[in-house]
């Protein structure tokens, strides 16, 4: 092979990742936008774009991590709201220390990420399946104990969480891309991270190499609970209240976020970056078309336009190299 | 006796093999016609071609003197052909009723199943077979017996010509045999023909008139079943030479033992296996599909429980639960099923050749290597010539003699002592199997210890020291190198006690 035929196929091989159509998308959307609006290159909007997407992109680390491995979890914004709630309640009636109320809310996180996890690989039980029932369980759950209301006037030890600032940057977008970063190098390069991908492309592979399937899938389900209850913790921290319905839906943004990042329902395919910046441009979108004007309903249709796209470009080049072989 | 069906010249080839090569045969009104030949001998095939699930390259199908081509099982059903296949068609939640009628349900005006109609239907029909059997009842309640049992009643509800049966006894009883027979003798005197596939040999002398034997694709013999014995049937199903494709065996003083089995049981799976297998021994495995070879391979390395046994390597008993301890002991298995349970097909070739061993490329800190992790499937695809682009290509784009050999080199990635290869060639062309079978041989000179599992006799007797012969559940027969025959071999492993040769 000519070097000049090297490099076209190293170029076409690079751009066959998502992760760098994706960037390439968010570019030009970028340019685009710092040349119609004065706004969108603002210190001040791109801390809000940051700010709005801190929730699914801190979840999306963890969602994709399981999708990965083959599973799924309809029940992280149930869980979300409970550890509001659970964190609330902690900080309020049993008057425990900030810290401590954290603590309590992440761990009750972790529970429901455990159960989900040993539903769906010790009795087998279908994700969709398990994790719809946790949903609906979980949010139940939550409002028997908040007794239907809101928790409100959370102490400012704990709300500085959500509020904080360094070198004038809010907390949470340090804490989402700490998570974004980790998480990708760990899915890069930790061994055990790695098991995910054999488990989501052969299961019973999996299990014939050696690898601890069911340890590995609790985990996952536990790591997204928890992510899920940091998420939780961030948004109660900035509202300085224990809403009962925040969360709600979040969870099929975040699974297309991950989609258009280049995962796959059926597992053994995606990346923490390429989440990250499926999130991104889902965050990005919105924003653009509040500058431009347009009415917020756009957003759904292009998001699911995207979305569609995303996977159809997909198929096509799954076709395009089984044809070369 | 007048003929139902003629299939003349009829050809088929599939990349790299002439499946079906210039066959012909003729059935007659009301016969039993058996058809036998080794695994890949082309059997099924040709019925798959009669039965519509196959279009031929070459020849014509004469059914009661017109010529018929059919596209689909559907158009062999309406000309009068039906096939039980293998693998049940059946609906597990559906009912007896439902599936003996299936999309052929007694409707009224409004296209609505009437359901009393389609019972009764039912019902009558399971009695004019003497089956005591509810048509209520859910399919997936019944014994596998049952189900094989309904799915040919199945068939036979579509008042076929001719009932193409391919193994139809694999998973019935005794009784449930004998039962079956008894239906086929009472339709053959009702005027239906059947083609009827079996590797149980005795099972031609109950029931059939007439054997066909194939092997490599092609038409061999004809016979009535007066005038043969078994043993005339296995000489006819294999008689043919053996190639130095094996490579020569290196005559050599065996080692030290390295693996031994005792009293290993699974309850309805296999029984008592006992065996030993010394360092540098290629120990085979044969007998029919389904006589539990593979079932003692996956017990042995922890995927499947066992009820009771020991497993002894090199001297010290081990205990092995899950696959996880066998690969810690340096046992590797691979497995009949390449892309079932042995590769990461949507992966990297680089991602399946260190998927047993990732914990040799991980630091301390549970980091992978990835300057070890290339290197090492650089060095990998190099000593298996794994004939791919690059090692970031996917194992799904190789082809599968490739994709053979990257599982091979997977699994000498542990360095094994012992190491079971169930079904090592199974779809793989000539080239990649010497370069397979040159592996084996490697391996075995190194000290390894190796079992063997193969449905091809010419392979086994080829490359064994020892072979074991299994027929239902149990070892049948071991047979020493010097005693090597196929006769002998498929003799044990019909389940035969006493042979000429022993």
């Amino acid at each position: 092979m000519t070097i000049s035929g090297k490099i076209a196929r190293t170029v076409r091989d690079v751009a066959a990742y998502r992760e760098f159509s994706l960037f390439i998308v968010l570019v030009v959307v970028s340019l685009i936008m710092t040349m119609v609006s004065d706004v969108f290159m603002n210190k001040a909007n791109i801390e809000a774009i940051l700010l709005g997407l801190s929730v699914e992109a801190t979840i999306a680390v963890g969602m994709v991590i399981l999708l990965i491995s083959g599973g799924l979890d309809l029940s992280v914004g149930s869980t979300l709201a409970f550890t509001g709630v659970v964190c609330g309640l902690a900080l309020t009636v049993l008057k425990l220390p900030a810290v401590i109320s954290i603590l309590l809310g992440l761990l009750a996180a972790l529970g429901i990420g455990l159960i989900n996890g040993l539903l769906v690989s010790k009795l087998k039980i279908n994700p969709f399946i398990a994790t719809l029932g946790m949903q609906i369980t979980v949010r139940g759950l939550t409002l028997v104990l908040a007794s239907g209301k809101a928790v409100l006037n959370l102490p400012a030890s704990f709300t500085v969480v959500g509020q904080g600032r360094l070198f004038g940057v809010q907390y949470p977008i340090y804490i989402m891309l700490t998570l974004v970063i980790v998480g990708d190098l760990l899915m890069r390069n930790s061994r055990f991270f790695r098991q995910s991908y054999y488990i989501g492309g052969n299961e019973k592979a999996a299990g014939l190499s050696g690898i601890p399937v069911d340890l590995v899938k609790i985990f996952n389900y536990c790591l997204v609970a928890l992510l899920a209850g940091i998420a939780g913790i961030m948004i109660t921290a900035r509202f300085g209240s224990s809403s009962l319905t925040v969360g709600t839906g979040v969870e099929l943004r975040v699974i297309t976020a991950t989609i258009i990042g280049g995962a796959s329902l059926s597992g053994g395919e995606g990346s923490v970056f390429g989440a990250f910046l499926g999130a991104l441009f889902m965050g990005v979108l919105a924003n653009a078309l509040n500058l431009l004007g347009m009415d917020i309903y756009w957003q759904n249709l292009v998001t699911g336009l995207i979305l569609i796209i995303a996977v159809v470009v997909d198929v096509l080049n799954e076709r395009r190299k089984s044809r070369q072989k | 006796m007048e003929e139902v069906l003629r299939a003349e010249n009829i050809s088929k080839s599939f990349p790299g093999v002439l499946a079906v090569d210039n066959v012909s045969l003729s059935l007659g009104h009301g016969e039993i016609l058996a058809l036998v030949g080794e695994n890949g001998a082309g059997k099924s095939t040709l019925t798959q071609i009669l039965g519509g699930a196959q279009r031929p390259d070459s020849g014509r199908i004469i059914l009661e003197g017109k010529t018929v081509s059919f596209n689909s099982p559907a158009d062999a059903i309406r000309a009068g052909i039906s096939m039980v296949f293998q693998e049940l068609s059946l609906v597990g939640s559906l009912s007896v009723a439902e599936n003996i009628f299936a999309n052929r349900q007694p409707v009224g005006r409004l296209n609505n199943v009437q359901w009393k109609a389609l019972y009764q239907e039912a019902q009558d029909f399971l009695s004019r077979f003497d089956l005591d059997l509810d048509p209520r009842i859910l399919v997936k309640r019944l014994s596998m017996g049952q189900q094989q049992i309904l799915e040919i009643l199945k068939a036979i509800s579509t008042h076929p010509k001719v009932l193409i049966l391919d193994e139809p006894t694999s998973s019935l009883t005794e009784n449930e045999i004998a039962y079956l027979f008894q239906n086929i003798r009472k339709l053959q005197e009702q005027g239906m023909s059947f083609i009827y596939i079996t590797h149980k040999l005795s099972e031609i002398f109950q029931i059939a008139s007439r054997v066909i034997v194939m092997r490599d694709g092609k038409y061999i013999a004809s016979r009535n079943v007066s005038e043969v014995s078994e043993n005339d049937l296995v000489s006819m199903m294999v008689g043919r030479q053996i190639t130095n494709l094996y490579g020569a065996a290196v005559e050599k003083p065996l080692g030290a033992e390295r693996l031994r089995v005792e009293s290993l049981s699974r309850k309805g799976v296999f029984q008592d296996i006992n065996f030993q297998l010394r360092a540098g021994e290629i120990l085979g495995f044969a007998g029919l599909v389904g006589a539990g070879r593979t079932e003692v391979a996956r017990a042995i390395f922890g995927i499947d429980r066992k009820d009771s046994g020991k497993i002894y390597l090199n001297g010290n008993e081990i205990q092995i639960s899950k696959p996880e301890d066998a690969i810690k002991r340096r046992i590797a298995y691979l497995t009949e099923d390449r892309k079932g349970w042995g590769l990461f097909l949507g992966m990297t070739v680089r991602e399946n050749l260190i998927a047993p061993s990732l914990k040799r490329f991980a630091s301390r800190m549970d980091f992978l290597n990835q300057k070890l992790v290339n290197e090492y499937a650089e060095k990998q695809i190099e000593i298996y010539s794994i004939q791919t682009a690059s090692i970031l290509k996917k194992v799904l784009h190789l082809s599968g003699g490739n994709q053979q050999k990257c599982l091979v080199a997977m699994w000498m990635g542990i360095q094994p002592e012992v190491v079971i290869f169930d079904e090592p060639t199974r779809g793989v062309d000539v080239g990649a199997r010497a370069e397979i079978y040159k592996t084996l041989r490697e391996f075995a000179n190194a000290g390894v210890g190796i079992i063997l599992i193969s449905s091809d006799l010419p392979e086994l007797i080829g490359m064994c020291d020892r072979i074991l012969v299994m027929h239902q559940g149990r070892i049948k027969g071991e047979v020493q190198r010097k005693d090597f025959s196929e006769e002998l071999i498929l003799s044990y492993a019909a389940g035969l006690e006493e042979t000429q040769h022993a």
